[in-house]
């Protein structure tokens, strides 16, 4: 057997790094889409900030469910979407800039985060599952569950692709077209928030960010074309979600960590070579 | 215009998003319309009425709310009193309505293409769920010939120059099937020749009875060029016929210090600072 052969082979022997590969892929292709929008629109302190704050949820979530899967995902995201929607109102309601806005409730309910965890026994190792992820304790239900949450996201995502377009481009525009376009600002932040707690289990809430703008902002390096950047993106964080857990299986580095630096190593390898081609 | 190309007519989607326009009724009424931020007032108690075709310039000094009068109209923001009827009923149910950004509204390094932009004035036609057909793209071709971008349809965006940006927006206007265009500062970051490039398209508007408002900064231009012209500043200060508009006391009023009226042998010379640096200067 190559030895080529033998070196993609010799993880897949363990099932937790099978799934762990098809959930690392599988959130790698959903960031990559979903963080076009994110970039395009300059969203990067409002994901971060949505990811953080998702903590207190998936404290409660773990207190109550004592670790279970099904109450820390629903936690996780009606949080998610709580905070989404908060910031959202906030902003709007024009009386504080977007960015102290989100700062705020970011920050707060980090704290609150901690606080609630630290409540609880095994602090310790759960904290850091939280902020880092555990994307080898991945079970087959989770992958269920992921898979799920991508074929919504990204299916709503292209079914009003036209619709997105136009609110990210020009909202005056979206307005004299007469598109619902809070309806659609609120829809896409709760897309961004279900793409976070899908991916929260991979990379962890403090690198979540990364998933979300270096796969797309790699992209934009390379293409002119919405189209063209959201495939590319795709690609980008798949390879890196793979590539990055290959890296962690045979450097036994932390498998968050090591899918995150593959991202920002494709993003300064693109962004060298289109220097030179620009 | 030539009339020589293949389509010159939009293709024809009804999807319930536009109201009909009552008969006689003028396109653009505006009664009384008053607008507030909180304790200041944009726009104070402004009426007037545009018929059909009409070209009108909008003058006044930086601040005097002409961006907030256009945004009103296509109830973009909302009255605070008075109302708007677009061809006799709520601006809010018609999508014939364009307001064409200011440069500095638009992220030039956004991945789309000249087409692209032109092709997002069609979403309100389309309608939910449905992608562009061959007539969408062939009349976003017959646009962009009219404003003579079709060379340019397959560029990003950033590569355009400033009349070029102004031309594509003015392509997804007629894409949109604008009967009403808003636009605003569309000379501002033009040269010279793109200028006169923009006044040979709004010559081609007029023929198509579209109904254009642009506010601009230059008073030689508007006078030169429009038979109609706005003088604001909050309030409507004057409308007509340049001659009649822009008389000493009225731009004064308008202008208040900004605005040097100096008496000459062969008039009055008006010297006006814009915002665009290099005043300019008019003989009334």
């Amino acid at each position: 057997m190559p030895e080529w052969i033998d070196f993609l082979w010799q993880p897949m022997q363990y099932p937790f790094m099978v799934r762990g590969l098809v959930a690392a892929l599988i959130v790698g292709v959903i960031c990559g889409i979903v963080g076009c929008f994110v970039v395009l629109r300059g969203m990067a302190f409002f994901g971060d900030a949505m990811s953080h704050s998702i903590l207190p949820g998936l404290a409660i979530g773990y207190l109550i469910g004592g670790g279970a899967r099904g109450p820390l995902f629903i936690w996780a995201m009606g949080t998610a979407i709580f905070v989404a929607i908060a910031i959202g109102a906030i902003t709007r309601s024009g009386r504080l800039k977007e960015d102290t806005a989100i700062g705020i409730i970011f920050a707060g309910m980090f704290a609150l985060g901690v606080a609630l965890i630290s409540m609880g026994s095994s602090y310790s190792v759960d904290l850091m599952h939280f902020l880092f992820g555990d994307v080898l304790g991945v079970s087959w239900l989770d992958l269920l569950w992921t898979g799920l949450s991508g074929v919504i996201v990204v299916g709503i995502l292209l079914a009003f692709y036209k619709e997105y377009l136009v609110l990210s481009f020009d909202e005056t525009l979206a307005r004299t077209l007469r598109l619902p376009t809070t309806t659609l600002y609120y829809s896409l932040l709760v897309l961004i928030a279900i793409t976070i707690v899908t991916a929260l289990q991979t990379v962890g809430v403090a690198l979540m960010l990364a998933m979300l703008i270096t796969p797309p902002a790699t992209a934009f390096l390379l293409t002119r074309r919405l189209p063209t950047m959201m495939a590319l993106s795709a690609l980008i964080g798949a390879i890196s979600g793979v590539a990055g857990l290959y890296a962690s299986f045979y450097a036994g580095i932390a498998s968050g960590a090591a899918i995150v630096l593959t991202c920002t190593a494709l993003f300064v390898i693109v962004l060298i070579f289109s220097r030179r081609h620009a | 215009m030539s009339g020589s190309t293949a389509q010159t007519s939009p293709p024809s989607i009804k999807t319930g998003r536009e109201m009909p326009h009552a008969v006689n009724a003028p396109i653009l009424t505006v009664d009384q319309l008053t607008i507030r931020y909180g304790d200041s007032t944009a726009i104070d108690t402004v009426s007037f009425t545009l018929q059909k075709g009409d070209q009108v310039a909008v003058i006044g000094p930086n601040g005097a709310g002409k961006s907030t009068l256009f945004k009103a109209i296509a109830a973009v923001i909302p009255a605070s009193e008075g109302l708007v009827r677009i061809g006799g009923s709520q601006p809010s149910g018609h999508i014939c309505i364009a307001y064409l950004p200011q440069r500095s509204q638009i992220d030039w390094s956004f991945p789309v293409t000249v087409k692209d932009v032109v092709m997002m004035g069609r979403v309100g036609r389309l309608g939910w769920f449905r992608r562009p057909h061959e007539a969408d793209r062939e009349w976003v071709q017959e646009c962009l010939r009219l404003v003579r971008l079709e060379a340019l349809a397959d560029r990003p965006i950033r590569a355009l120059s400033g009349g070029e940006q102004q031309r594509m927006f003015i392509a997804r206007a007629l894409a949109q099937e604008a009967e009403l265009m808003l636009m605003d500062e569309v000379m501002t970051a033009c040269d010279a020749p793109s200028q006169t490039e923009i006044y040979g398209i709004l010559e081609q508007l007029k023929e198509r009875q579209v109904t254009v408002l642009v506010s601009t900064h230059d008073l030689d231009d508007a006078a030169a060029r429009f038979d109609q012209v706005m003088l604001l500043n909050r309030s409507l200060i004057g409308f007509g016929r340049p001659a009649d508009v822009f008389q000493p006391e009225q731009l004064k009023q308008a202008y208040g210090g900004h605005l040097r009226l100096i008496e000459t042998q062969s008039g009055t010379l008006i010297l006006s600072d814009s915002c665009c640096g290099g005043g300019t200067a008019d003989n009334a």
